[in-house]
């Protein structure tokens, strides 16, 4: 998650939601994000909320971040049941960062076990971690599966040396299919995470890194063009000229080969940056996401979303083991949507999926918006007879803008 | 050295002899203000505790400004030899735009204070108003101000002065508004040298208008310069030129606030209140006279305002429209000088085509609306009036490029105006240079002092009314100053240069310019167009035309990629935020066709600077 905070309301510090909340919550799926906020280094890119090793003491250190978690797995628990929402078994779990794997595997399957205590887990439900493919052994995989982690996603961004110098990673492009290998030979299923764009990455160079990652099988891949935040070392790098500029035409040139590339081996678009080999195998807790299903966030910085409630954690890991610590919520703001606030995030994220949105249920603005944006070669005209909104190639590099043309004035 | 008045003269029964009418003429930085500030305090009307840094200058904006933009005057007592005097000062406009107004002023004075800057010497302004007072044939009293300055050249600047005006520099007084320093020799030098005024107090009435303001409170107040009989508060008036008659319901004299008095005798100047509610219904120069005993000629020198320089308002938010409505009807109230009527631009909306007396009339304008009525407003390029014939020999008069005639034109004519440059002689050739590419023809040049020099040019008005004083200023370091007079018009090989975006014409864009800038107009405009505007979905050719033949043309290429590659890690919060913040500024779009244009594109396309904002976002 990005390192700066949303503004919202104040959260209570018993971390209670409204009444609303538990509306129709069990026909709702509900997951399970679990954010791990250490990494061996800061890449240059990243304005993720994550701490290097030494960075961090007391109930905030990489030692003692597990129970941490787990504190907030259970004081969630506890809260969502005094809200009035029934226990639902998770049926995603998703270990993000950071590089999780940075913990000793024994610590993520710590955290699982105690949260599948706290809630159950749905039969075939997904529990996804993602991994450096530095930081994991057979051992440590096979581990991971035993403790019921059922899928990997490895942080390849690129195959190509130059390209994951200036993005500062420090993984060896060799050890991707090595850590393939194991995770499949634990039973896992495999996602690569690429990332295109990155300045000084020529078109070839990015052909090569799609054509390598494909050449390992994934079961999943997803594609990020690079974006540059504010604060980074990145940022600072290409104002001071060092590195060149961002450009949008370079990436949708990019966008337009990963599809290509991706399609040509099997796998189809889900959603606009994601790619799996068959429907079952796109990623449901992303899916989840842009549905706007129920999750709940664990560690410092991590978001959730329960029955149109949003909040966030306090961001630095210390304060949010102090909260904890003392018994209270790790909250530092949310906000509750209303509905028409909820329909706007509906169409925004729905309209990124294969699935697309439903036309009838759009307001006169969208609906009037459709034959403007079939003409314009944005939205599938076949889709569209079948009242669905499903975005083209070209509507997909253009998503933004088409929901700006479908939204309500 | 006087003293402060002990008795002052009491108003409407004040003999002549002991009245002196004057004007302070200055430059705008020249500390006219400062020096009327310090003259209010060393004769007691205002006392020293209540000063208020430039007293005479109610306005905020001439205030921060420094310019006076409505003039008034003020009563002060001044004892000399043992007889207590009643000085009136009128404050006058300082600037070009103003020049009528200035002339109606001087009009009212016997005498006029010439100030001037120890550091700077005269201005061309300066030396204009100066012209207009020797024409009203007022006695000048040369001063040279801020000697406290360590940069001042008195000596200097005491020679040009008396070589402007004949006279020994020795006599050119030597005042600092700031410390006071010379100001009661002032006060004496007007009492003694300015002649009294003359008239008579028994023929019927007449009284010179030389301002008009409206006041929420009171309704307008004119302030007028009885010249012949007298005028008493609850008679019925009439102004000649209108022939509409009002109550006097008060009559007094500012000294500085108002005090209302039994009338006004020959000489004296003060203010009328009749609860009318427009100014104009009380213009400047008309002349007021009593309705039971009116006079059989009105004074001389009466002329309505014309408007030079016309440029369309509009406002950023279209629901502003009233707003701007209502805030223009409200300033006209106090400004004579200002006309407007509703036009309607595709690409601006709903706006305004007002006209102005100059460039600076514009800028006060659209500032006050702005921040008196917190508009936020788009002014479409200056332009002045084309008189158009078509060959049917129909005559369309054009203050609006969109409302060009498409017909056959057989003529146009532009108006004229006389510029004087006054500037440092090192910087001639680059005023010549700048005058020359200005369509500008040389009347003539001379020295003014050993290394100041005053260059004359006829051009067309169209020509400086954009950015030719700014430029003035920058290629002369600041110390070029220019004033302007109309000076009839010329036939001029003019045409329209349009400019469409996909096709689609942008009114707000199109230009009168001579045929040989028709290409330069172009290209900058549809280059300044394609940095300004945003890529859209679609490829966008830019083109600008006379007529149907395309003279310059850009294009900007479509946008390929306007999607955030991933929410991280759930917040959906900060996506849909970006999202609403995206969506508030289609709101500040403004559709031409099919394409957006911010309404920042539409500024910066409108404004002169073209160096900056080259900077991207």
């Amino acid at each position: 998650m990005p390192s700066v905070l949303p503004l919202g309301d104040p959260a209570p510090p018993d971390g209670l939601l409204p009444a609303a909340a538990a509306e129709g919550a069990e026909q709702r799926a509900f997951g399970l994000y679990v954010h791990i906020p250490f990494c061996a280094v800061r890449c240059g890119y990243c304005d993720f909320n994550t701490y290097t090793a030494t960075e961090l003491g007391g109930g905030a250190s990489q030692d003692a971040y597990a129970s941490t978690a787990i504190a907030e797995v259970e004081f969630a628990a506890g809260a969502m049941l005094a809200s009035g929402l029934p226990t639902r078994p998770l049926s995603t779990v998703f270990f993000g960062g950071g590089t999780p794997t940075l913990l000793p595997a024994e610590d993520l399957a710590r955290i699982l076990t105690a949260s599948i205590r706290a809630w159950g887990l749905q039969p075939g439900a997904e529990v996804t971690t993602e991994a450096n493919p530095d930081s994991v052994t057979p051992e440590s995989l096979q581990l991971l599966a035993d403790a019921g982690f059922t899928r990997v996603s490895f942080g390849m961004q690129s195959a190509v040396p130059h390209v994951l110098k200036v993005l500062d990673r420090t993984h060896t492009p060799s050890r991707v299919p090595e850590a393939v290998r194991w995770a499949r030979d634990a039973g896992l299923a495999v996602s690569l995470d690429l990332i295109y764009g990155t300045p000084g990455e020529s078109l070839e160079d990015w052909r090569y890194s799609l054509e390598t990652a494909l050449s390992y099988g994934p079961d999943h891949i997803s594609a990020y063009a690079l974006i540059v935040e504010d604060g980074t070392k990145l940022a600072a790098q290409i104002r001071r000229g060092e590195v060149p500029e961002i450009d949008d035409d370079d990436h949708a040139a990019k966008y337009e080969l990963a599809d290509e590339l991706i399609s040509a081996a099997g796998l189809g678009w889900y959603e606009v940056s994601n790619w799996s080999r068959t429907p079952e195998q796109a990623c449901r807790h992303n899916l989840a996401y842009w549905r706007g299903d129920d999750w709940w966030g664990i560690g410092p910085g991590a978001h959730s979303h329960v029955g149109g409630v949003r909040w966030w954690n306090v961001k630095h890991p210390t304060a949010y083991a102090n909260r904890l610590g003392s018994g209270a919520s790790p909250a530092a703001g949310r906000e509750t949507l209303d509905t028409e606030t909820r329909n706007v995030e509906r169409i925004m994220l729905e309209a990124r999926l294969n699935s697309g949105l439903d036309i009838p249920s759009l307001g006169d603005t969208g609906r009037h918006a459709v034959a403007g944006l079939i003409a314009d070669g944005l939205v599938d005209p076949v889709a569209a007879f079948k009242h669905r909104l499903v975005l083209t190639l070209k509507g997909r590099l253009l998503a933004d803008a088409v929901v700006r043309r479908i939204l309500p004035d | 050295m006087s003293p402060m008045a002990r008795t002052a003269p009491v108003p409407a029964a004040t003999d002549p002899a002991i009245i002196r009418n004057f004007c302070i003429i200055a430059h705008i930085d020249h500390g006219k203000s400062t020096l009327a500030d310090r003259m209010l305090q060393y004769t007691g009307v205002v006392q020293s505790r209540d000063m208020k840094a430039q007293y005479l200058d109610r306005m905020d904006i001439e205030r921060e400004r420094g310019i006076t933009i409505k003039s008034q005057a003020v009563r002060m007592p001044w004892e000399l030899d043992g007889t207590s005097y009643a000085l009136n000062m009128i404050d006058t406009p300082g600037h070009v735009d103003f020049t009528y107004e200035v002339s109606r002023s001087l009009a009212a004075c016997e005498g006029a204070v010439l100030l001037v800057d120890a550091a700077q010497g005269i201005e061309a302004q300066t030396l204009a108003n100066l012209y207009l007072a020797m024409e009203n044939n007022l006695t000048i009293i040369p001063v040279l101000n801020k000697i406290d300055l360590p940069a001042a050249q008195p000596e200097k600047y005491a020679a040009e002065l008396a070589s402007l005006i004949g006279g020994d520099p020795e006599d050119v007084l030597r005042v600092s508004g700031k410390t006071g320093a010379g100001v009661e020799d002032l006060l004496d030098k007007i009492v003694r040298d300015l002649p009294a005024p003359v008239g008579d107090p028994d023929a019927p009435a007449r009284a010179m208008i030389f301002d008009s303001v409206y006041d929420t409170y009171r309704g307008v107040v004119t302030y007028v310069r009885v010249v012949d009989g007298m005028l008493h508060p609850r008679e019925r008036i009439q102004m000649m030129s209108t022939r509409a008659t009002h109550e006097l319901l008060e009559i007094g004299v500012s000294s500085p606030e108002p005090t209302p008095s039994k009338g006004l005798g020959v000489g004296e100047v003060g203010y009328l209140i009749t609860g009318v509610k427009d100014v104009r219904q009380s213009k400047v120069g008309d002349t007021v006279t009593n309705l039971a005993k009116p006079a059989n000629a009105s004074l001389p020198g009466y002329a309505d305002a014309k408007p030079m320089v016309f440029s369309g308002l509009y406002p950023l938010d279209g629901t502003d429209y009233p707003v701007l409505r209502d805030a223009l009807e409200k300033l006209m109230l106090n400004d004579a000088a200002l006309v407007y009527e509703p036009e309607t631009s595709a690409a601006l909306g709903f706006g305004f085509r007002v006209g102005f007396l100059g460039l600076l009339h514009l800028e006060i304008t659209r500032e006050r609306l702005e921040r008196e009525y917190k508009l936020d407003l788009i002014s479409t390029a200056p332009n002045v009036e084309y008189e158009v014939t078509l060959e049917d020999k129909k005559v369309v008069h054009v203050t609006n490029p969109s409302e060009y005639p498409t017909g056959k034109v057989a003529e146009v004519r532009e108006p004229m105006v006389s510029a004087t440059i006054l500037a440092p002689n090192e910087f001639v050739g680059a005023i010549m240079e700048l005058c020359q590419s200005r369509r500008g023809v040389m009347g003539g040049m001379d020295y003014l002092s050993e290394d100041r020099v005053e260059i004359r040019y006829r051009l067309p008005l169209a020509e400086i009314v954009f950015d030719f004083f700014d430029i003035l200023k920058s290629k002369t370091r600041g110390y070029g100053s220019l004033d302007w007079k109309a000076d009839g018009e010329q036939v001029a090989d003019l045409v329209k240069v349009d400019i469409m975006l996909q096709g689609e014409q942008v009114d707000a864009f199109s230009a009168i310019t001579h045929r040989d800038k028709a290409y330069a107009y172009g290209v900058m405009m549809t280059g300044k167009l394609r940095e300004l505007i945003p890529r859209q979905q679609f490829e966008v050719p830019i083109q600008a035309a006379i007529g149907s033949r395309i003279i310059a043309r850009e294009s900007i290429r479509a946008i390929r990629k306007d999607v955030l590659a991933k929410c991280y890690g759930g917040d959906i919060t900060r996506k849909r935020k970006l999202l609403e913040k995206q969506k508030e500024g289609k709101k500040r779009m403004k559709m031409v066709g099919r394409v957006e244009v911010p309404q920042e594109a539409f500024i910066a396309a409108l404004t002169t600077d073209e160096s900056k904002d080259k900077a991207k976002k």
